[in-house]
């Protein structure tokens, strides 16, 4: 017997096997670092995937099928351009949005951006809780039983837990809308049809089209948004070396975002698009016509998936809001204060929950006028936010090195004037085409 | 007569002839003369370059108006000068600490007081204003008349903060020093507070601060700060720097940061610290963060256990010992092996003549380095502990273990 042979081989085993350890030991390294920033950007992304574009996502599919899936590519890379720069932000300088606006541009603009952003973000939440309403009429509750009782959680979740706690919350509410894929499985759609269109751009221009268009992108990219990213990576304390894992943070984010858009979309096609059911107004509406299509749990997830990102967003939105006026501002802001250290902070916080769902119960409010104002105002504010955004991150002395590279500028502009432009338009479909979606 | 820089920017400047100068675009603070007196007026004329008017060629001031006593030729052109405090662009709407306060917070408005010389009148900064009048007149400045604002704000409640009590924050090095801004007041604070304020700053500032700290307030400061910011700023630092202060932390408290830190780094700073120093953290980070070995600290008052209270007490005194670690003293057998533990306060009501032995703590614990930490805590808990002594194999002390320790541990979890 070859005893060398064989002990060289041993050797061989066992070095593998240390290899394998030592590699699998910095995998759990490289993933406890990316744990650890993980979180404003998947947050952030899935958050915008709130009642009001849940509507739109079904509507699009309802209407024009997979033909307007393409648009989901070059959304991901715009969402990640303009999120990528005030992540960026965050991390190397350290201050929220709201303080580079103030201390970089004076108190007059950051008053305005702060004013209109509250109205605008109020009408956000508004529509949030309508999406709750929506959602629960599906399993059966009245509003006035749904509406004041997730008032009440989401007041209470953000008071009295922990920023870890609230953040647990938070990933769950991101794993929740996988309900979403489910119910695109239980329509069975053609996959095949739906990758094709995807990856195949399919341009028309009838005009009802490209209303659709504009307001899938509206509705994906939030004003807001980047208040509340740019907030979590300092609240996180992420700095610069960490920069590489804040990136993939927004990177996964985007993504994933998109991915549940595709799933939505898709889900809707196969069943109203191709029963023609195609004039649906709102997500709760997709969800009552899916039953008869799809079955009773593709509608069931649908409703679920409508009422988690309600919630969600109903959650984050007056906290963020609350948060970036008193920053820019200079009140005092945070949960991690008292009452009576932060009453405008507070204030602010209640008066977003108590008016937005208290608008919901009114027995005749106008729910789609205020979706549209909702829409109209991220449209008016978002140029403002982004060209901000695009300022600062340029300025030398405070960003060093991090300044944007041409190329980057390049992209950021043109997304940035392609967003503005698109947000133009559908504020002015909104405004003068309103309510009634073109056959 | 109290005046608002917001009410004077934009001031029409005479000269004393009568003649319009230009208007008020800036107040400048010369530190390295007076630390609050405006030095200069910048006077911008349209598409002429700016004029600069100094302190005692103004005659009167008052909202709106400004008159100088001198003709506009004597007048000196503006060039930037980095040694002067702008009170527009380096004070409204920035981040200013106060130190009476203890809080990070933002200038709204800044108010100065006149004050009459022979001749002309000086404009002394006496306070910043970061309430909701400030924010007012920001806002409505030359939209309504001042005395609308004036009777606005007076309803409103006030948030002033004196001149005195205002520490600036500059994270440029070469512009502290001419601005003369110093951290004096910060060490006055408690370093918890000081880790609080500086969790609310951002990166470069905080490096600005501690890069102007002591060593020794910069290590307490360090030890109180959340595990995230140290790291980031301990990789920052020169590594000298960063040695003379790990130098200056409790040895487990070093330890728990050069943990943190990549591997590189920390070694690079354990190079640059003392033999002796380095060596006691070394050891530490051998074990593991979640044992009895990763909380102790590795510096503790030992005896003998025959020897009797007032020659402990005299040794004590004749040494340099820190104060945090003198709570207990551990007591040593023949062997050199642990025998027990005296509190501190158990020892001063003591006889004179007792010996160590009869004052002992009862029941005799101790901990290997290799116990977890959950078990510490019950063992904390259990005997209402203030310290605990670590032992190793042949029963030889090697640390102790301090309720504060716990408590840290606890709060993390």
């Amino acid at each position: 017997m070859n005893w060398e042979s064989i002990s060289t081989k041993m050797e061989g085993l066992r070095t593998r096997g240390s290899d394998l350890q030592t590699r699998l030991r910095s995998l759990r390294r490289r993933l406890t670092l990316l744990l650890a920033v993980v979180g404003p950007g998947l947050i952030t992304s899935n958050v915008d995937n709130d009642a009001g574009g849940i509507s739109t996502y079904a509507q699009a599919g309802a209407q024009y099928g997979y033909a307007l899936l393409w648009s989901l590519i070059p959304m991901t890379i715009a969402l990640y351009v303009t999120e990528e720069m005030c992540a960026r932000m965050g991390v190397i300088t350290g201050k929220g949005l709201s303080d580079l606006i103030r201390e970089e541009f004076g108190f007059r603009p950051t008053f305005f951006v702060m004013v209109t952003g509250f109205f605008v973000d109020l009408a956000n939440v508004v529509a949030e809780f309508a999406g709750v309403a929506a959602a629960m009429q599906i399993f059966g509750v009245s509003k006035y039983i749904a509406v004041p009782i997730a008032a009440i959680i989401v007041w209470v979740l953000v008071l009295r837990g922990t920023y870890r706690q609230v953040e647990v919350i938070f990933f769950a509410a991101c794993g929740f809308y996988l309900a979403y894929v489910f119910s695109a499985f239980l329509a069975k759609p053609d996959w095949l049809e739906a990758m094709k269109h995807t990856v195949i751009p399919n341009l028309s221009f009838d005009s009802g089209y490209l209303v659709m268009l504009t307001g899938l992108i509206g509705t994906t990219i939030a004003p807001w948004q980047f208040f509340y990213l740019q907030a979590g990576f300092v609240e996180k304390k992420v700095g610069p070396r960490q920069y590489p894992q804040a990136r993939a943070d927004v990177f996964i984010g985007s993504v994933s975002c998109m991915v549940i858009v595709f799933f939505i979309i898709v889900c809707t096609a196969a069943t109203l698009y191709a029963s023609g059911h195609r004039n649906i107004t709102d997500a709760g509406q997709a969800a009552q016509a899916l039953i008869p299509l799809a079955g009773k749990w593709a509608g069931l997830l649908f409703a679920f998936g409508l009422l988690n990102a309600s919630l969600f967003a109903a959650s984050i939105l007056p906290l963020s809001t609350a948060h970036v006026i008193c920053e820019g501002l200079g009140f005092e802001a945070g949960i991690d204060h008292k009452f009576r250290e932060a009453p405008i902070f507070y204030w602010l916080y209640t008066i977003l929950i108590a008016v937005g769902a208290g608008i919901v119960l009114l027995p005749n409010a106008p729910l789609w006028k205020i979706l549209i104002f909702s829409q109209v105002g991220n449209g008016i504010w978002l140029p403002v936010v982004v060209i901000f955004i695009l300022l600062l991150v340029n300025r030398r002395e405070l960003m060093g090195e991090y300044v944007n590279t041409l190329t980057f500028n390049i992209v950021a502009w043109a997304t940035a004037v392609a967003m503005i432009v698109l947000t133009l338009v559908l504020t002015y479909t909104a405004i003068f085409h309103s309510g009634s979606p073109s056959p | 007569m109290q005046l608002y820089a917001t009410e004077l920017m934009g001031s029409e400047t005479y000269d004393d002839q009568g003649h319009f100068v230009g208007r008020v675009r800036e107040f400048f603070i010369e530190p390295a003369e007076q630390p609050n007196r405006v030095s200069h007026f910048l006077l911008s004329r349209g598409r002429f370059q700016p004029l600069l008017a100094r302190h005692d060629q103004v005659a009167a001031i008052a909202p709106g108006t400004i008159r100088l006593n001198c003709s506009e030729r004597a007048l000196a052109l503006y060039r930037p000068n980095e040694a002067w405090l702008a009170v527009r662009k380096d004070l409204l709407d920035q981040q200013i600490i106060d130190t009476k306060g203890r809080k990070v917070v933002r200038v709204n408005d800044v108010e100065l007081a006149e004050q009459r010389t022979n001749g002309n009148v000086e404009l002394r900064l006496t306070q910043v204003d970061v309430g909701l009048p400030g924010a007012v007149r920001r806002l409505l400045q030359g939209v309504v008349s001042p005395g609308v604002i004036r009777k606005l704000q007076s309803k409103l409640p006030q948030r002033a903060i004196r001149w005195e009590f205002v520490n600036l924050v500059e994270p440029d090095p070469l512009r502290r020093l001419k601005l003369r801004i110093t951290h004096e007041k910060l060490e006055d604070l408690h370093p918890a507070d000081l880790a609080e304020i500086m969790e609310d700053l951002s990166a470069a500032e905080r490096q600005g601060i501690i890069a102007s700290l002591d060593e020794e307030t910069a290590a307490a400061v360090l030890a109180e700060l959340d595990a995230r910011l140290t790291t980031q700023i301990v990789e920052k630092m020169d590594p000298e720097r960063a040695a003379d202060i790990l130098e200056e932390m409790a040895p487990d408290a070093a330890a728990d940061l050069l943990a943190e830190l990549p591997k590189e780094t920390s070694d690079e700073l354990l190079e640059e610290m003392p033999g002796r120093e380095a060596d006691e953290v070394r050891e530490l980070l051998s074990f593991g963060a979640a044992t009895a070995g990763g909380m102790m600290n590795p510096e503790f008052v030992f005896v003998g256990e025959s020897s009797s209270r007032d020659e402990v007490l005299e040794w004590m005194r004749s040494q340099d010992l820190n104060l945090d670690q003198l709570d207990t003293v551990v007591l040593l057998d023949q062997s050199a092996q642990f025998s027990g533990t005296v509190p501190v306060a158990r020892l001063l009501l003591a006889a004179s003549q007792q010996s160590l032995t009869e004052l002992r703590m009862e029941p005799l614990l101790s901990v290997p380095a290799d116990a977890d930490e959950t078990d510490i805590f019950e063992l904390f808990d259990k005997y209402n502990l203030r310290t605990l002594t670590v032992v190793d194999q042949e029963y030889r002390p090697i640390g102790t273990i301090t309720v504060d320790d716990v408590v840290s541990r606890l709060v993390k979890k």
